[in-house]
């Protein structure tokens, strides 16, 4: 799974063709930890149709709040350089998060 | 899986590490079973100051969680991380069933906790994550600099609205009543955090933007007068944390013989039994007064106990 960072998104997540997961997490935030795992089980299962990347929004506050992500956690679908479904908070659970990728393969 | 424990705990806030740890002294077999991370509601709080015993300066939710943790897991409590989905409680065998599998028990100690109650304003859905949020720990750093509201009177409300005040160039706390409910030792703090603003007896009707919140009606509900508030021009958005109490995280509970109260609590004795034999609850799951970390370890350890009292028989 490929960390980015708001030097890095841009070529890896918004000039990437194809389908990109991106996980928007942050430093204080316990339930994006709590998903860390699953989401690494998502990537290592699924990482070879999909790309799998994770985002630290403390680090790159301008940047979420440019792809309107204003609260976390947020796992997103990128679809050739845009947003095309996300699920966010309490909706991102490990369910919606695996049925989430399972659309895009 | 394949075992079947003498007590299993779903949940691992304080209420099922405080069972985990006194039915691991017990010497009774126990395997704890959470979703996330240890400590629920307390996990995602900055400060902590009312648990007696804890770090008197400087303790947070997650840090006092975290001995909670360590002491539970010394008398050998199993732990897995996984997410129930359905249950069987009545018979001499409980089961918790997820996607990968089934736990068997003896017996079951509840303690799933609640969740935050949304605002209930409409828009609320939409916004979730684009302004609204229930979770200051989690999203204050979006908001540094801009301003927030936090809607609610009670500790939470205003303790998190002071957390967010060391970020948000402004927080204002929106009550629905004229006075705030938190203990008067917070109440004094925050009368004095220049920061910090109020506007009384009003409620969030409505919240609207262009993907992210930036416009809100709030209405007074003394005189019914709508007001409109709009982000600052350069800020363009703005945040609303809600604080207004919590719901019991109830849901796959719901038809399975075991009696919930209208709001979804699960009703108890005072030693923790719940309607069916060998199934227990405890913490802020429980019809009760008073929902706080204290009493749920209190209610942890009675449930414990009274497992191994039911085991025995």
């Amino acid at each position: 799974m490929l960390e980015v960072d708001k030097n890095t998104f841009k070529t890896e997540v918004l000039e990437a063709e194809g389908y990109v997961f991106v996980d928007f997490f942050g430093d204080g935030c316990v339930p994006c930890q709590a998903l860390m795992p699953f989401v690494h089980e998502m990537a290592d299962k699924y990482g070879d149709k999909i790309k799998f990347t994770s985002l630290n929004t403390t680090k790159a506050r301008r940047l979420a709040i440019g792809q309107q992500i204003l609260g976390l956690p947020v796992m997103a679908i990128y679809k050739d350089g845009q947003k095309v479904e996300e699920v966010v908070k309490d909706d991102a659970t490990q369910e919606s998060i695996e049925a989430l990728i399972k659309k895009y393969l | 899986m394949g075992k079947i424990y003498d007590v299993i705990v779903l949940g691992a806030g304080p209420a099922g590490l405080a069972a985990g740890l006194y039915a691991g002294r017990s010497r009774l077999s126990t395997l704890i079973v959470e979703k996330g991370k240890d400590g629920g509601q307390i996990a995602i709080t900055d400060e902590i100051e009312n648990y007696p015993g804890q770090i008197v300066e400087g303790e947070s939710g997650p840090s006092l969680i975290e001995r909670m943790t360590q002491q539970c897991e010394k008398f050998g409590v199993e732990r897995v991380s996984d997410v129930i989905n359905d249950v069987v409680l009545e018979g001499d065998v409980k089961k918790l069933i997820s996607a990968k599998g089934e736990y068997e028990g003896k017996t079951i100690i509840i303690a799933t906790g609640a969740f935050a109650r949304p605002i209930g304003c409409k828009g609320e859905k939409e916004f979730m994550g684009k302004g609204i949020s229930y979770c200051a720990t989690c999203d204050a750093n979006f908001f540094e600099d801009f301003e927030v509201y936090v809607v609610g009177g009670g500790d939470s409300a205003v303790e998190e609205a002071m957390y967010l005040t060391k970020f948000a160039r402004k927080v204002t706390i929106i009550h629905r009543r004229d006075e705030l409910r938190a203990a008067k030792s917070i109440q004094e703090k925050a009368f004095k955090n220049e920061k910090l603003h109020f506007m009384w007896d009003t409620v969030v009707e409505e919240v609207g933007g262009d993907g992210i919140l930036s416009e809100m009606t709030v209405k007074n509900v003394k005189t019914g007068e709508l007001t409109k508030i709009v982000a600052d021009e350069e800020d363009g958005m703005f945040g609303v944390f809600g604080f207004i109490g919590t719901l019991p995280s109830t849901k796959i509970l719901e038809g399975k013989g075991l009696e919930l109260d209208a709001r979804g609590y699960i009703p108890t004795d005072v030693d923790m039994h719940t309607n069916i034999p060998g199934v227990f609850a405890a913490g802020d799951v429980r019809v009760k007064s008073l929902r706080q970390v204290v009493t749920a370890a209190a209610d942890g350890a009675i449930a414990a106990t009274q497992a191994e009292k039911y085991l025995n028989e």
